[in-house]
């Protein structure tokens, strides 16, 4: 298997800029009772890319996100995050360490408007306690200031200005997506993780989200880890993939090398596993 | 509807301005600007009116847009620096006079002064459709030969590039939103705000040769060119002389007391002509504040916060709106929904009446004044309509229902007539002669005259120049005395010197009976009705009438929601036994209104089909503003009209769609034909 290589920053063809590695997986093995999940598995992501991670139905894929994201600690293996091995953390703490996902299943405040949504995305961001908050001036004032002014600009960024006050239980699941994005943007993440941020849309919606997805990339330099099962989506977006079938990795590379990869092909037209 | 309407379209009238226009000559909203600005005297063209409103309104706000949540506001003296950087930018690009620069975007500040900056430099500002798919740009961009195109973002800028090599006199864009294009080849390419950087920087070098070329603009140069949206055929280039803008400006102004502390949304395309006059021409003659929405989408709210007190709109959005309000009401509580009911009556009894001034008991005043506190106010509120002192709606027959709900709210809603190459005004209804069936008398200035087949001409300060490269369309359009045909049939009432517009002069036709054939007539009284959203009658030289119809989603969805009807797409709703026949019932309705008009009841539909799609401007079928393409449909639909006129009592189909995207695909239905009830011609009740 030829891997793109990964000692050197470069740039891409359409010229951005790609770092070195900010997050490392280590032959990591996730055991749930007898089942393993993940099998021994090892790849990189690295600054600036968009990291895809795709593979059939039980591949192990969210497994695999919950393992990055931190709500899930591998039995074995290691989490290299800025050029650290990470210690098993809560995922609040994970979250402060720049962090952001959204999920497969939306999780969203449904009874709160999207502004307000977007507002606890900032949450890591904000350092005035509990009584400014409540009294709500000076600080606790200028800070919510500030912070607004970075959840607006978010807004603007996903075009989702027309339903900033609206509350999300009333809203279309594709645009909940949008605001789910819009919450892990806020929080200025360093590392982006997004779980089948495609699932359930229309090629309409997809077309939109992947803009979204490209956008945010170029224009905040977010580091972009998404599983999806779409191929069409995934090759188009991402700059490396890691395909994974039944908790192993079978392929790892550029689109082009992973769509020639003999096991990847096997995987999706379903050769038998003996 | 009268039996006048042939006796009278036969005469010929010609009726001045001066029998029609009593609001002529009134003042500026106290301010006295008239006399030492018209085009001999003084500023002659809408950078010169830029340049005197800085000074004269300094610090009063012109431009606001919402962005990131906030209202940001331009002041005049802000908005003349960040014109003049532009223009010199500009020059510093080489900009020549006579350039041809187009504008493509949404409604937004920094567009509109792209405008005037292209004005400043001598060069003629083209605005174009922001829908427009990227054919429809090209036709446009080469027929003008745009040398720059000033852009809103990057899907504008996509679509330029993508026909760049069919515009060989094409060279730069200058793009307003820098999202998404870091990764552009920049050859070609300028920020909007860099470009005003530049020209900044450039101010002692070319700060001379702007001044010269500002200085060299007059009257009769070139202020604007619209396109038209091209209902028959290629669009065509209107040139507007600052004459025209100005004195359209001016007198419109006038006529409704427009001052600078008005307050109008910009939120219409802004390559029509309307928007054109609103936002820049009349904006810069009396000053007042141009409002930019968000988006497209924030219309709305947009709208409330503002509280225009100047506004336009379509009858399309007026009829959104109403529907909007009936479908929340009948969500709303049992109590509330008497109180509306019961305060809504008696707004449509004494409303208007006390709109328009005249007596009314005392009783009915109170009881009105309560209505206003309990549900007019607030409803007004809601709509955004509190502050409207003027409001206007054109460009389609408005219902009567429809047209009374907002009257009677208090709401000064009037209609006006007109055209882009009138610079808009035509005809306008003055405050006090208000009604939903005439279009108003002819403006201040504006000569009127009625042809023998019907057609209206008009003459007026706002007559265009010329259509651009199309020598044989201006000479067909506009006569040696400088009359112009509107392609419009209609007739003026002789009681009160209002027009009355029937409909397109080449849609008038004639059945094969020899009966007269209005299919505007008809499909209007259709489209009255909330279920109905668009229809288009056949019937030209046929023995009977056939309609196709189609259904309002939002209207007949939320009526299928109320009744626990299922429904997937607008397809299956549309042919849903129920539906057919509540259309049915609409469609028999109005024959028997029809059939009152001796002239007219010959036009009764016969049998109709609710179409499979919704027609639409991607497809072809409307126009961008939203008219009937006839003789599109009539070839794009010839199997399903066969099937009218044929007695077949289904028909199967296949259309050809285009997404959003561009992409094609192909929608399959069996469509039902139902036949209507026609009631016997009214030739009696005429003769008696």
């Amino acid at each position: 298997m030829r891997v793109t290589d990964m000692t050197t920053e470069y740039t891409t063809a359409d010229g951005r800029r790609i770092g070195g590695t900010v997050m490392e997986m280590k032959n990591i093995t996730l055991r749930f009772g007898g089942v393993e999940a993940i099998k021994n598995i090892s790849f990189d992501i690295r600054e600036g890319e968009i990291r895809a991670i795709i593979g059939p139905n039980g591949a192990g894929k969210s497994s695999m996100l919950n393992v990055i994201s931190g709500f899930y600690v591998p039995q074995d293996g290691e989490v290299w995050y800025k050029g650290a091995p990470r210690p098993p953390m809560k995922p609040f703490e994970v979250a402060q360490q720049g962090i952001a996902r959204t999920f497969q299943n939306i999780a969203l405040f449904e009874g709160m408007s999207v502004l307000d949504n977007v507002m606890t995305g900032r949450l890591t961001h904000m350092k005035t306690g509990l009584f400014a908050q409540s009294i709500w001036k000076g600080k606790a004032e200028q800070e919510e200031t500030e912070n607004r002014e970075v959840a607006e600009r978010i807004i603007d960024f996903l075009e989702i200005q027309a339903i900033r006050k609206t509350p999300v239980a009333r809203l279309p699941y594709g645009l909940k997506k949008r605001v789910e994005l819009a919450r892990a943007l806020a929080a200025e993440p360093t590392i982006l993780l997004l779980d089948e941020p495609m699932a359930g849309m229309n090629v309409e919606e997809k077309e939109d989200m992947s803009r979204f997805i490209l956008d945010v990339n170029d224009e905040f330099g977010t580091t972009i880890a998404l599983i999806e099962h779409d191929m069409g989506v995934v090759m188009d977006l991402s700059d490396r993939v890691v395909v994974m079938d039944y908790g192993k990795k079978i392929g790892d590379g550029t689109p082009d090398e992973v769509r020639n990869n003999q096991d990847v092909i096997d995987a999706y037209l379903g050769v038998s596993h003996d | 509807m009268t039996n006048r309407i042939i006796p009278t379209l036969l005469r010929t009238q010609v009726v001045t301005a001066a029998v029609l226009a009593p609001c002529m000559g009134q003042g500026l909203g106290g301010k006295k600007l008239t006399n030492r600005l018209d085009g001999a005297s003084g500023p002659g063209s809408v950078p010169a009116l830029l340049h005197r409103n800085a000074k004269k309104f300094a610090s009063a706000p012109a431009y606001r847009e919402k962005e990131y949540g906030i209202w940001q506001s331009w002041t005049w003296a802000q908005t003349e620096e960040e014109i003049e950087a532009l223009a010199l930018g500009l020059l510093s690009l080489g900009i020549n006079e006579g350039d041809f620069v187009a504008v493509i975007g949404r409604n937004r500040p920094r567009l509109y002064w792209s405008m005037v900056a292209a004005q400043m430099v001598g060069a003629i500002p083209v605005p174009l459709y922001q829908d427009a798919n990227a054919e429809e740009m090209a036709y446009v961009l080469g027929h003008c030969g745009a040398r720059f195109v000033i852009a809103g973002d990057q899907e504008q800028v996509d679509k330029v590039i993508e026909v760049q090599d069919q515009l060989p006199e094409f060279e730069r864009i200058v793009y307003l939103d820098p999202r998404g294009m870091r990764k552009y080849d920049h050859a070609k390419l300028d920020q909007y705000m860099e470009l005003q950087d530049i020209g900044r920087s450039k101010r002692a070098e070319l700060g001379a040769e702007l001044e010269a070329r500002q200085a060299k603009l007059t009257y009769d140069s070139t202020c604007v060119m619209l396109y038209t949206s091209g209902t028959t055929g290629k669009p065509k280039g209107v040139v507007l002389s600052n004459r025209n803008v100005i004195e359209t400006s001016k007198t419109s102004a006038e006529f409704d007391h427009l001052s600078q502390s008005d307050d109008i949304l910009a939120y219409l395309p802004m390559a029509w002509v309307g928007d054109f006059i609103f936002s820049v021409g009349q904006a810069m003659w009396t000053g007042f504040c141009t409002n930019c929405p968000e988006s497209a989408d924030t219309m709305h709210t947009d709208l409330r916060e503002i509280g225009p007190t100047y506004y336009f709109a379509p009858p399309r959005v007026f009829e959104t709106q109403l529907t909007n309000v009936m479908i929340r009401m009948e969500d709303a509580g049992r109590f509330k929904k008497k109180l509306f009911d019961y305060f809504m009556a008696h707004a449509r009894k004494v409303g208007p009446a006390l709109l328009d001034g005249k007596s009314v008991g005392i009783w009915d005043r109170i009881k009105y004044a309560m209505g206003e506190l309990a549900i007019y106010g607030p409803l007004k509120n809601t709509l955004g309509f509190s502050r409207v002192r003027v409001g206007y709606t054109a460009g389609e027959a408005i219902g009567p229902e429809i047209f009374d709900f907002y009257r009677s709210l208090g709401i000064n809603l009037k209609q006006l007539y007109g055209q882009t190459e009138a610079t808009v005004f035509i005809t306008a209804q003055p405050d006090g002669q208000v009604r939903s069936d005439t279009v108003g008398v002819a403006c201040p200035g504006v000569e009127l005259k009625i042809a023998e087949n019907g057609e209206v001409f008009y003459r007026s300060p706002g007559v265009f120049v010329e259509y651009y490269k199309n020598a044989d369309s201006t000479a067909g359009t506009k006569d040696a005395e400088g009359w112009v045909a509107t392609g419009d049939a209609g007739f003026i009432e002789e009681a009160t010197g209002h027009l009355r517009i029937i409909d397109r002069a080449k849609d008038v036709g004639q059945m094969a009976s020899g009966a007269l054939f209005a299919p505007k007539y008809v499909e209007n009284k259709l489209k009255f009705f909330p279920n109905i959203l668009e229809v288009v009658v056949f019937g030209n030289q046929r023995e009977e009438c056939t309609a196709f119809i189609n259904i309002d989603l939002t209207a007949v969805g939320n009526w299928a929601e109320r009744n626990n009807i299922g429904y997937a797409s607008y397809q299956e709703l549309a042919r849903h036994p129920q539906v057919m026949d509540t259309i049915q019932a609409h469609v028999e309705e109005v024959n028997r209104s029809v059939a009152q008009d001796e002239m007219l009841s010959g036009c009764q539909i016969h049998r109709f089909v609710v179409l499979h799609k919704e027609l639409d401007a991607d497809d072809g079928e409307l126009t961008r503003t939203r008219k009937v393409r006839r003789r599109i449909i009539e070839e794009k639909y010839a199997d399903i009209i066969a099937a009218l006129y044929d007695g077949s009592s289904s028909v199967s189909t296949v259309t050809e769609v285009t997404y959003e995207d561009g992409r094609k695909g192909a929608i399959k239905a069996t469509l039902e034909v139902r036949a209507a009830q026609v009631q016997p011609v009214a030739q009696k009740m005429a003769a008696e």
